[in-house]
């Protein structure tokens, strides 16, 4: 059994100290401000796009022949101009995002559950279970993941649900795998035997003390995957195999701008930019969360 | 097995999917009997098994064809593309992480993490985008299509100019990712006591460098780029239909777009088949650069 203490267990060692864990977090998170710069524009983009319903934005897939291709920064009426149908870049943009967003949380989200699930079974029960569904996930890991992601995509039919399903389901093996990992050295510790020494069931054990200390890695994970499945869902609908026309999520706009580059820039950058705004801020407080949850990880 | 059950277990008739909603009972039931999906499931998997053991993966049905030797011809293509941005992201990844590294805090490190980080998040095809119309429209300097140019001699440079920004476009992930690990390794190295008694003896910086510093930081990096190869292979597929590059990644998208699923399973079984031959390569040569590791 390890005597050193687990970076990931909370102090008090019944990994119930979420307070303490968010404080810890917190205080880590405040000491750099390029993780909190990212949490601010994420912040700040989050509640722009809630409030979309309400800006005063046009309507995104109104068709205006007359003023299509219009240039960024010609107009007020049109501040990030228009597409090549005559259509608001910028309220496609925000309305897009909504969907960008809405699918690179939800795909994330599929990955998080399912992979917590199959990692806490595997690694807490050991034996078959984790014999065989690790097995299993070597296999899925073994794949390229955009192949696999475009093969099943094209199999099931093009489309935003379908897309965001096998983004979901290809992301399962990489939770699966860490939290397994926790699991297995979690389970050795004092407190979990504790807790099996005084009787307490799997159920409870895995409840109460082993998922909160998992709480830290997996929020790592997702903040970081967040913003890797807004970039392959832009891919999938780039290629044509994601959100599906008129609806607008900023993948299927680089699409559409392709074919007017020369005459239209700007409807190309616009969506470029925003993708990385959001992927680089999520990755910015991604990255300053595992300092947070790992000093020793911290950047030299 | 996993690429079968990607084309035969997923909900919805293939056949259907190929010849579209309006197509007739009869006509399903057609390519259904021709594809062989009116037999049970195990005896499918048996047939496509044991051909595709002897090197037949069907016909395809948009070009008539076996498509074993269609999916090869594009693969040179792609391995050209992938071998050279794996080039272009080992030069410049590790020379940005060398550089961060050994001047630590100065402006040089701060612009390489910045070039790095923004990399990392960045889509690979809207930076191509940004190239093409960089390059291309602007400045009219590098061609944005394609690997040969119809009016070209179809020579070496004629295809060099052709895979410079696709090439460029596909390594940047992998610079930035290069360029992040190069420099936290050469950080921890230069800190230990070989490289201290290196400079005690007086001996010049570039050769404590390249000498001491460098061949250990490389060790987790080799690691990674080989890792990164095959991810090559995968991340490939939009930069060749962004740039119309001939590999098996846009003959993929082409291969979609004409319902071909034939083509589809097997393109997705060879790229498979090399991402994890070269994993698999990787991994070997571990004990080759590392003696400390050991197959047992």
């Amino acid at each position: 059994m390890s005597t050193q203490a687990h970076p990931l267990a909370s102090r008090d060692g019944r990994g119930s100290g979420r307070e303490g864990f968010l404080q810890i977090f917190w205080a880590s998170l405040r000491q750099n401000p390029l993780a909190l710069a990212g949490l601010f524009v994420l912040t700040a983009l989050i509640v722009t796009l809630l409030l979309a319903p309400v800006l005063p934005l046009r309507e995104p897939d109104a068709l205006k022949p007359a003023v299509r291709l219009t240039a960024w920064f010609s107009t007020t009426a049109y501040p990030l101009g228009t597409d090549e149908l005559g259509r608001d870049v910028l309220s496609r943009l925000v309305w897009g995002g909504r969907v960008s967003l809405w699918a690179g949380i939800a795909s994330a989200g599929i990955s998080m559950g399912f992979g917590l699930v199959i990692g806490v079974a595997a690694g807490y029960t050991g034996k078959w279970t984790d014999l065989l569904s690790m097995r299993v996930i070597d296999i899925l890991l073994a794949f390229p993941p955009l192949i696999l992601a475009i093969a099943v995509v094209a199999s099931l039919g093009p489309g935003l649900r379908n897309a965001v399903i096998v983004l979901g389901v290809i992301g399962i093996p990489i939770y699966a795998r860490v939290v397994r990992g926790v699991v297995l050295s979690l389970k050795e510790y004092p407190f979990v035997e504790a807790a099996r020494a005084v009787g307490a069931s799997d159920v409870r054990i895995v409840t109460r003390h082993v998922l909160p200390n998992i709480l830290g890695p997996i929020i790592v994970l997702f903040t970081l995957d967040v913003g890797q499945k807004i970039v392959f869902m832009a891919g999938l609908s780039f290629i044509g195999l994601g959100t599906q026309p008129p609806t607008a999520d900023w993948g299927a706009m680089l699409a559409a701008s392709k074919s007017y580059i020369t005459s239209a820039p700007h409807a190309a950058t616009a969506p470029g930019i925003a993708i990385l705004i959001v992927v680089l801020s999520l990755n910015l407080l991604g990255d300053g969360l595992r300092d947070a949850l790992d000093p020793r990880l911290a950047r030299g | 097995m996993v690429v079968f059950a990607v084309i035969h277990l997923t909900p919805g008739d293939p056949a259907i999917l190929m010849l579209g909603p309006s197509a007739t009972p009869a006509d399903v039931l057609e390519l259904r009997t021709k594809l062989g999906l009116e037999e049970a499931i195990h005896v499918q998997y048996g047939k496509w098994l044991w051909n595709a053991l002897q090197g037949d993966l069907g016909e395809s049905i948009w070009l008539r064809t076996p498509v074993l030797g269609e999916v090869f011809d594009r693969f040179v293509n792609t391995a050209i593309l992938a071998g050279a941005a794996f080039i272009v992201s080992t030069v410049v990844g590790v020379g940005l992480g060398v550089l961060a590294g050994v001047r630590q805090n100065s402006w040089m490190d701060r612009l390489s993490m910045l070039v790095s980080l923004i990399g990392v998040s960045m889509p690979g095809f809207w930076l191509g985008l940004m190239l093409i119309l960089l390059f291309s429209v602007q400045w009219d300097l590098l061609p944005s299509t394609g690997m040969r140019s119809p009016a070209g001699d179809g020579g070496v440079v004629d295809v060099l100019r052709h895979l410079l920004l696709p090439a460029l476009t596909l390594a940047a992930f992998n610079i930035a990712i290069v360029a992040r690990l190069t420099r936290s390794q050469m950080l921890e190295v230069i800190r230990q006591d070989f490289v201290r008694t290196a400079r005690a003896k007086g001996l010049k910086e570039w050769v404590i460098v390249h000498r001491h510093a460098l061949k250990n930081a490389l060790i987790p990096v080799v690691t990674v780029l080989g890792v990164q190869l095959g991810a090559l292979l995968s991340s490939s597929v939009l930069i060749e239909f962004l740039f119309a590059w001939p590999g098996v990644g846009s003959f993929m998208i082409d291969a979609i777009g004409r319902r071909d699923l034939p083509l589809v399973q097997a393109i997705t079984l060879v790229t498979a088949t090399a991402f994890v031959l070269i994993n698999l390569i990787v991994d070997l040569s571990y004990a080759y650069l590392d003696p400390r590791i050991k197959y047992g």
